[in-house]
């Protein structure tokens, strides 16, 4: 009962695109920012830090080489096996979500380079029903790791997923088990992965692939964790500590190597890629 | 005996015949003819309510306060358990256990969630909802039966892992998704059974097998239903039809290739005859641990790898 869509704290969606406007209020410290600057700061608060919450498209023009990424597999599509239906349907999520940002799912996984690198590169979409994970997401995830496995390329996933996607019921539990055997054979074969946590990565994406990486970055401020900040209030009937399953926490009690600013990603990875 | 809400007409047509056979007794009339005619009754309406169980039904059996726990099957059963404890790195989880075991003369590494048979026993264990150190002793298990070729069988009855701050701090998502990982290398047979609830990262922390098998009133989701409820409909009384979308039955997990076996349950559900349960738990795990046995560990591996693979639904 512990996965969540979406928590307090989590904006339930992106109510408008960073870069629709010409000024954006800041959620964090309600300053009012341009918007050219935010893009020339990786959408990041200039006055107090708070990672603005960004699409694939600008992940991917952030952290990759320009014009780099080839994406593979974009031709998945989500089916609505269980004819689920809440007070929507899940059919008409779909498509909804499809229209509203023009992705066929919650993740994009592709080809590219990072400063000439070569890698396979996957970043989810939160925009995408929550980034939550059914059987496209999963699906996605297993070949992207099997390419990189089979091509000994490293291996980056950007998580954003309120985690996974009730709608495909169990066939999204599921998705744990498949890219969690498939990362297992991929590090059994000298594989590098490295697991990229935004705000938020949290329950059935959080316990599979995105806790599963050699190296995990977290963005800063960024909600980290299994169980929904709600949920843990609601058992044990207590306020939750300031800063809890926030970035901060998790590298204080050893889930995360570092938190990065978006700024510095990049130069993070290409560091690291470099290593090897 | 809990009486379910749908089953207080069952309920009522038992204590009628209990009625019946006291009165038999204690003024010594000859009411075996209606009792054998009220049984009869009886039997047909509980097959009747129980040939077409619905989801929410269902749910409400595999929470029986009275329904089999793992200590019942370690009894009933497992000629041994030499239970082990401790995760060697920072405590015992009470709600995740796990040891060496005998059923039939097959010597096997048994872990199992256990949520205890009455209300001490389930604030003791927690309701079954580990913590990231259950999880890690039962890797911890789960790789010692590894390396003396023992299968592995678990047990999941779980509401799910469990929601706290703790369990945060400890990496409960690391330590799930750590299993999940480990779980599919493991060289020896795997088997799980879903006894009761199969609630979503705390049953599937513990629920990669070769062989999934599932009670016939147990039932195995991605959330509770109340929890889905709460999120998708933004109420939890919305529960019994999130229990309806969600397929969360034996019956449709089957349909879809999760589960690989329905084990029976007695009319009425396990409850009503935990020994009867007990020994189909037992046949079928032997009858699945005997085709894996005699599987390489490589065949073993690639068996598990593929069964996942294939799960997922979407068009290309």
């Amino acid at each position: 009962m512990w996965f969540k869509r979406s928590q307090p704290g989590i904006k339930p969606q992106i109510k408008k695109s960073v870069s629709d406007g010409i000024w954006i209020k800041c959620d964090q410290c309600n300053e009012i920012v341009y918007c050219k600057q935010l893009e020339e700061y990786a959408w990041i608060c200039t006055q107090c830090n708070f990672h603005f919450r960004i699409d694939s498209h600008k992940y991917i023009q952030l952290f990759l080489d320009e014009n780099s990424f080839q994406e593979m597999d974009a031709h998945l599509k989500s089916i609505d096996l269980l004819k689920f239906k809440d007070k929507k349907s899940y059919s008409d999520r779909l498509k909804e979500a499809k229209r509203k940002t023009g992705l066929t799912d919650a993740i994009r996984t592709g080809r590219a380079t990072i400063s000439g690198i070569p890698v396979v590169f996957c970043v989810m979409d939160f925009s995408f029903i929550g980034g939550s994970m059914g059987s496209v997401v999963g699906e996605k995830i297993a070949r992207a790791v099997d390419v990189a496995g089979n091509q000994k390329l490293p291996l980056i996933i950007v998580s954003a997923s309120g985690g996974a996607r009730m709608m495909e019921s169990i066939l999204s539990l599921m998705q744990m088990a498949k890219t969690a055997s498939r990362l297992a054979w991929f590090s059994e074969n000298g594989g590098l992965f490295i697991s990229i946590l935004t705000n938020p990565t949290m329950a059935g994406v959080m316990a599979s692939y995105a806790m599963l990486g050699d190296i995990h970055l977290a963005e800063p401020g960024a909600l980290i964790g299994f169980a929904g900040p709600r949920v843990i209030k609601q058992t044990i009937g207590e306020e939750l500590p300031e800063g809890f399953q926030r970035a901060k926490f998790q590298l204080d009690h050893g889930f995360v190597d570092a938190v990065v600013s978006r700024i510095d990603m990049r130069e993070i990875l290409i560091k690291i890629l470099t290593f090897f | 005996m809990n009486v379910l809400e749908f089953e207080s007409h069952l309920h009522e047509m038992e204590e009628n015949i209990e009625k019946f056979r006291i009165m038999s007794e204690k003024d010594n009339i000859d009411l075996n003819k209606q009792i054998l005619d009220l049984e009869k009754r009886l039997k047909t309406e509980k097959e009747a309510v129980y040939s077409k169980l619905t989801p929410w039904q269902t749910v409400q059996i595999a929470r029986h306060a009275q329904r089999p726990v793992l200590e019942d099957y370690i009894n009933l059963i497992f000629t041994d358990f030499i239970e082990l404890h401790g995760d060697r790195r920072f405590s015992d989880d009470r709600a995740l256990i796990g040891g060496f075991a005998t059923l039939g003369d097959q010597k096997l590494m048994l872990i199992g969630h256990n949520r205890g048979n009455n209300v001490t026993e389930n604030i003791e264990r927690n309701f079954g909802m580990a913590l990231p150190d259950g999880y890690r002793k039962a890797l911890r298990l789960m790789e010692l039966a590894e390396r003396f070729g023992l299968p592995i069988v678990t047990f999941i009855d779980t509401p799910g892992a469990y929601p706290g701050i703790h369990a945060e701090e400890r990496g409960q998502a690391e330590a799930i998704a750590r299993n999940l990982c480990e779980m599919a290398k493991l060289k020896v047979p795997i088997v799980c059974i879903v006894t009761g609830e199969g609630g979503s990262g705390g049953a599937l922390g513990i629920g990669v097998g070769n062989v999934i098998l599932m009670l016939k009133h147990s039932i195995y989701s991605v959330i509770s239903p109340e929890g889905c409820a709460s999120i998708l409909w933004r109420d939890g009384a919305f529960a019994e039809q999130a229990a309806e979308s969600m397929k969360i039955t034996a019956q449709s997990l089957k349909k879809l290739g999760v589960v690989d076996e329905i084990v029976s349950e007695p009319l009425g559900g396990a409850h009503t005859n935990p020994v009867a349960t007990a020994k189909s738990v037992r046949s079928a795990i032997l009858k699945h641990l005997r085709k894996l046995n005699a599987m390489k560990a490589d065949g073993l591996i690639e068996n598990r790898f593929e069964k996942y693979a294939h799960l997922g639904v979407f068009t290309s």
